[in-house]
């Protein structure tokens, strides 16, 4: 009903008959950088306002709510402020790699971005191993990382970079492995697929217990991934100051903060397309007019519900628990959350073998 | 000079050494820890002092003990009232006049409002400290609601220099026995969310438990005192061993833990919070009739050397005074908990993880301007 294919076909068809080749596919390209671009930064400000809103609430506080309805213009007036801001140059840094640093950060979640289904056909490629793809420049953050703390030349950010390395590469396992085991059920590396094969319910139901152990370790997982609370140990202010980031100031400084945010959106975002079926709206066994009037919703609209679901309950879990330390940070992903996972993965291949889901 | 600044520097290549403070978030103040470390474990710990060094102890001598009294709520901030009852009572003692029991009973329905408010302070800060930033805001929203009682009787939230020797500044508002009533029962309905939020929290158990583990010996042996070192079994509460103003009137339990570590150090001040309430719920409607001030003709300790110590909300703090019979003293020396408290943390944290000694720190309710006066 809301198939985004046939208006992202005629806008390619429209270029292909007016451009030649070559430009149809530039502009193309530029289109779609715009758009992501675009997306990327409205999102990244709003979610920072949902997270001030979200915890302000959590806190007997209003949050922001001068600029703007209700503060609305909080975050944008935040930007312009941080683009104004001086850059401080650090002596002794390593100036080439301390300024490429945010770059890396952010350049990894706006590829990730590219390959998220918003919608059926809005999604900027889908390629065949989408999961895969995800994982792969997801973890390329931890390099940004882990270059901002060198290269600041300072103490508190090497620790606080350390801490981040050991933590992302640790808890990238987790999160392959529990999304292994939907991959498993799936059958499929792609997410066009996999979301087709939750037409008839989502994986966190139809999946019987592993999956929706798979899902809870895939939440404390990738919660960790991101660096948020409370597993923020790469920045850890009551311990590092601001860890990593400690030297940075102005738009760079912003980079980091955008990326922490949309790292957030995109681990959200898989975890409703691996486990609560991507756009997909919500169906009750036959009942056929509650499924209907569940249809009539866009799938944008059940895309970015459940992803904002997602995104409170982390949130969530930022504003009520206290850090871990490094130490318990990682014996909780070698020695329980790994376990589980593998014993897991072990369970929904039998499943899956004997063809036991629904 | 030249030479020490050079060892630092040879220092400084051998090992990782990091300053945490004079400005750094888990201080609390301007104190300086020069942290020696191997990795993320901390080796050593040098506590450096003396950043916020007003040389009350100075200013005092050139102060009458009416003026004087307004100094000492400028050490340890959080417990200004019974900073102020440590001198007052020290004038008295020196003065040997009493009183009447209607001053006592208001001096201690202060200071245990004001032991409550510190403590709702530490665990704020204490629960920020380990990255819980939301036990802030449930801390600072019930120490409105005294601070609002202070400000009611006294005229001020944070220092409230009411007490003067030989009684109080004025007497209490018309409200002040019905609010102090509401808060007690507001405030036992909201302790228990503090134990929701953190004390039933597993990371915050896996946090505190078993770290920074103080024996009964060290607390004894490093002077530390309070609630820090009520948490190793210590019995030091000077409620109990030399009980002053209206403290022989009320019953209550010395709280003691015998663990020792942040957790122990964390529930007597928790536990704390509820006997205060208990103590206040005694005196507050008994506040038997009386003058508020002795008609003393000039506030002028003999000759001599006196001393008095209280219970603040960290611990022991003491009052010596040398007088030669003059309005103001020769010599006055505190002897403030928290400098006593501080020197112990290199015993503590040693060992331990980076982000233990800020756990560590924390648990021992440090205030920096009572450290360095």
């Amino acid at each position: 009903m809301y198939d985004f294919t046939s208006l992202i076909d005629s806008i390619t068809g429209y270029l292909d008959s007016t451009f030649s080749p070559f430009w149809a596919g530039t502009i193309s390209m530029v289109l779609l950088g715009v758009v992501i671009l675009l997306f990327y930064a409205v999102l990244g400000l709003y979610l920072v306002y949902a997270e001030r809103k979200i915890c302000a609430r959590m806190q007997n506080r209003m949050g922001p709510n001068r600029v703007g309805p209700m503060g609305l213009f909080q975050t944008i007036a935040d930007l312009i402020k941080l683009l104004l801001k001086e850059l401080i140059l650090i002596r002794n840094a390593d100036n080439f790699l301390f300024n490429i640093a945010p770059f890396i950060v952010i350049v990894a979640s706006i590829m990730a971005i590219g390959a998220i289904p918003f919608a059926k056909g809005l999604q900027a490629v889908d390629l065949n191993i989408g999961v895969l793809y995800i994982l792969a420049i997801s973890s390329m953050g931890v390099i940004g990382i882990l270059i901002a703390g060198w290269a600041s030349n300072s103490k508190y950010s090497v620790i606080g970079a350390m801490r981040s390395g050991a933590q992302v590469i640790s808890y990238e396992l987790s999160v392959g492995l529990a999304l292994l085991c939907i991959i498993t059920y799936a059958g499929s590396m792609q997410f066009s697929e996999i979301i087709a094969s939750q037409e008839d319910g989502w994986w966190l139901f139809k999946g019987h217990i592993p999956a929706v152990i798979a899902f809870v370790v895939y939440l404390i997982a990738g919660t960790a991934e991101t660096n948020r609370g409370p597993f923020d140990l790469a920045e850890a202010e009551s311990e590092l100051t601001a860890g990593f980031h400690t030297e940075y100031s102005g738009i760079k400084f912003a980079f980091f903060f955008l990326a922490e945010y949309m790292n957030m959106f995109i681990i959200a975002a898989i975890a409703t397309t691996m486990f609560l079926g991507g756009w997909l709206p919500f169906h009750l066994f036959q009942w056929q007019g509650f499924n209907r009037v569940m249809d009539f919703i866009p799938p944008v609209f059940w895309f970015f519900g459940k992803t904002a679901f997602v995104i409170y309950l982390m949130m969530w879990f930022k504003w009520t628990f206290p850090r871990l330390r490094i130490d318990q940070l990682l014996s909780l992903e070698w020695k329980y959350l790994l376990p589980i996972n593998l014993m897991n993965l072990i369970l929904i291949a039998f499943l899956t073998l004997m063809e036991w889901h629904f | 000079m030249e030479e020490t600044l050079m060892d630092i520097d040879l220092k400084e290549k051998e090992e990782y050494i990091i300053n945490m403070g004079p400005q750094h978030p888990s201080t609390h103040g301007v104190l300086r820890f020069e942290t020696c470390l191997q990795g993320e474990k901390v080796k050593y710990i040098i506590p450096h002092c003396g950043y916020i060094h007003r040389g009350i102890e100075k200013m005092c001598e050139h102060l009458s003990y009416q003026q004087l009294i307004h100094l000492t709520d400028r050490m340890d901030y959080l417990s200004a009232h019974i900073n102020n009852e440590a001198v007052a009572l020290c004038v008295e003692n020196a003065m040997q006049v009493e009183v009447s029991d209607r001053v006592k009973y208001i001096r201690t329905i202060f200071a245990e409002l004001t032991r409550i408010a510190s403590h709702q302070l530490w665990w704020s800060a204490f629960g920020m400290d380990l990255g819980a930033l939301t036990t802030f805001f449930y801390g600072l929203r019930d120490r409105e609601q005294i601070l609002d009682i202070f400000e009611e009787t006294t005229g001020s939230r944070l220092t409230q220099s009411f007490i003067t020797p030989g009684g109080l500044m004025a007497d209490i508002h018309p409200n002040f026995q019905k609010r102090i009533k509401e808060f007690i029962k507001y405030f036992r309905t909201k302790l228990p969310e503090y134990d929701q939020l953190l004390t039933g929290n597993i990371i915050f158990r896996e946090r505190t438990k078993g770290i920074g583990i103080m024996d009964k010996e060290t607390a004894v042996d490093y002077g530390v005192t309070g609630p820090s070192g009520r948490g190793s079994g210590f019995q030091c509460d000077i409620r109990k061993i030399a009980p002053y103003s209206a403290y022989p009137f009320v019953k209550f339990n010395e709280i003691t833990e015998t663990a020792g570590d942040t957790y122990a150090r964390y529930l007597v001040r928790i536990k704390e919070m509820w006997e205060s309430l208990n103590i206040l719920e005694q005196l507050v409607d008994n506040i038997p009739a009386g003058q508020i001030m002795l008609e003393l003709k000039a506030v002028k300790a003999p000759k001599g050397e006196y001393y008095q110590r209280v219970e603040t909300a960290r611990g022991e703090l003491g009052v010596y005074i040398v007088s030669d019979g003059g309005p103001s003293p020769a010599r006055i020396k505190f002897r403030t908990p928290n400098f006593s408290n501080l020197f112990v943390i290199n015993k503590l944290a040693a060992g331990h993880k980076i982000a233990d000694l800020v756990a560590i720190s924390g648990s021992l309710d440090l205030v920096i301007p009572d450290i360095d006066r």
